[in-house]
């Protein structure tokens, strides 16, 4: 359902809400260890619930799709994903270290890239699977399932070192028209109302999710752009290197909190 | 691709006892109310109707309209008689079925 | 040849108003066109006595996309005296009726539970048609709340 009018009343709440800018220095998480909490706590008990009932979490359909395009043969050679990997529990832990540094490539990649990559590299001749497409986010959901309450553990030294500095920095930066950074809604004011939302820490652990407003599944970067579009922002296209930086920051600073995709979320 | 279901059903029961079965099924529910950016309406597109059945028989029976959420969550309970298998079947406004079983052991 | 501006039009062009911002359907329905709904689907002399549901729906729901519902009928579930028919209905949504749930003694208890859309904070009424062709109604207020990090698509 469309609410466009009150689009602009919310626009205008944030801007009230956070008149102050806040700086951080460098590598520092802003929120307590103690304090830091999942996006999954911000829900009420019913969704909660729900998010753990495998009957009702609606975000396992798109596990189970991802499984049976994990044994689809695609491309000239008819090589699935288990052709190389074997069963999908042979994932297991592998979305913790994401995004990460490929040095092979050259860039950072996120779980999203590094399956397109896959397909292009090693399914010659296969259609390749477009960001945000029901195939790239069943089987970047698969994949991430496999790691299900394991702890977050990226590397942000090394190589992915730059990186994560221009995800960090956009974080704090303020943005859009309203001039808001991420740091003032998820750092500063978290756990505060705004209208019908608890503004919560920000992290994507539970991503790809299934989202009720979207009334469906969709990747971390649709959600990143319903962040920049709500401080009046150009979003960054989904699967851009600005989008990964941010998200390898946003995995840093879930600390070790456990993955839950897929995650309900409002 | 079949369009992806879950169904939650107890392995085993105690005859006579009630179990309750959950499913849910991916399908986009479109209301035919929406419309896209240039303004053209989106057709409706909806399942209407769910039955489970068990031995040939209805056990439970649904319809469907535009009220119904996305990818539609319908829980409802049911007698454990025999050991045998339950039937499901979403059926969209356009007749097409799709079909699932769970097996259910009973003692 | 003036049209006369009477009370319908005016109360008309009121709802509209009103519920614009929560759809862009131009088609909605009111409690009016919800009891048209009801008198179709029960009868036009149906007289549904209050009692034996239980609707569990949230006070404040958090997204009108999809509302967790439960109803539960007090009924014993045999095969002379159970629950035929559970209906649900809406006094916004553009379709006024939600669900249809058909049971039977096979059933074990009449427990349903279903995710629905609100077009709006609105009553929601149930009723069950018994086997011995009784209707019971009951309903539950359920208020929509705003969520602010919405992205339109």
């Amino acid at each position: 359902m469309r609410r466009a009018p009150a689009y602009a009343a919310a626009v205008a709440l944030f801007a009230l809400t956070f008149a102050l800018a806040g700086s951080l220095t460098a590598h520092e998480r802003g929120i307590p260890a103690a304090e830091i909490r999942s996006g999954k706590t911000f829900l009420s008990r019913n969704l909660q619930a729900d998010q753990d009932d495998p009957a009702a979490n609606l975000g396992l359909l798109w596990v189970d799709q991802g499984a049976e395009l994990w044994r689809t043969p695609a491309g000239t050679e008819g090589k699935s994903c288990g052709t190389c990997h074997g069963e999908p529990a042979a994932m297991k832990g592998v979305a913790t270290r994401y995004p990460a540094f490929d040095a092979a490539l050259g860039r950072l990649m996120n779980l999203e890239t590094r399956i397109q990559n896959c397909r292009t590299t090693h399914q010659s001749g296969a259609p390749s699977l477009a960001y945000e497409s029901q195939e790239l986010l069943a089987l970047t959901t698969l994949v991430t399932y496999q790691s299900r309450g394991l702890p977050m553990s990226v590397a942000i030294d090394g190589p992915a070192q730059e990186a994560f500095a221009r995800g960090e920095q956009r974080f704090h930066r303020p943005q859009g028209q309203l001039g808001i950074s991420c740091a003032q809604c998820h750092v500063e004011n978290w756990g505060k109302r705004m209208r019908g939302d608890t503004v919560s820490q920000g992290y994507a652990t539970g991503f790809p999710a299934y989202r009720l407003e979207w009334e469906t599944l969709g990747s971390s970067h649709r959600r990143l752009r319903a962040c920049f579009n709500g401080v009046r922002a150009e979003p960054f296209p989904p699967g851009s290197p600005e989008f990964i930086e941010l998200e390898l920051y946003l995995a840093w600073r879930a600390d070790r909190l456990p993955i839950e995709t897929p995650a309900l979320r409002r | 691709m079949a369009r992806p279901t879950r169904i939650l059903v107890p392995k085993t029961a105690k005859k006579g006892e009630v179990i309750e079965i959950k499913t849910i099924i991916n399908h986009h529910m479109e209301t035919g109310f929406r419309r896209d950016d240039v303004g053209r309406v989106i057709p409706r597109d909806i399942i209407t109707r769910f039955r489970c059945t068990f031995g040939g028989e209805v056990v439970f029976a649904m319809e469907l309209f535009t009220g119904i959420a996305a990818n539609p969550f319908i829980a409802f309970t049911t007698v454990a008689t025999e050991s045998g298998e339950l039937a499901f079947e979403w059926e969209d406004q356009n007749g097409e079925v799709t079909r699932a079983t769970a097996t259910i052991s009973v003692a | 040849m003036q049209s006369a501006l009477t009370r319908r039009t005016v109360v008309g062009g009121l709802v509209a108003i009103a519920v614009a911002p929560l759809s862009t359907s131009a088609a909605f329905a009111t409690p009016e066109t919800m009891s048209d709904a009801m008198r179709q689907e029960l009868g036009p002399d149906a007289r549904p006595q209050a009692g034996r549901i239980k609707i569990t729906l949230p006070e404040l729901a958090e997204n009108a996309n999809a509302v967790s519902m439960r109803i539960a009928v007090d009924s014993p579930m045999t095969a002379q005296d159970h629950v035929k028919d559970i209906l649900v209905f809406s006094e916004k949504n553009p379709v006024p009726t939600v669900a249809r749930f058909h049971l039977g003694p096979r059933s074990g208890q009449a427990r349903v539970q279903t995710n629905i859309r609100l077009a709006g904070s609105q009553t929601i009424t149930v009723v069950a048609r018994m086997s011995d062709a009784s209707l019971w109604i009951a309903s539950a207020d359920v208020i929509v709340t705003q969520g602010a990090c919405f992205d339109g698509t």
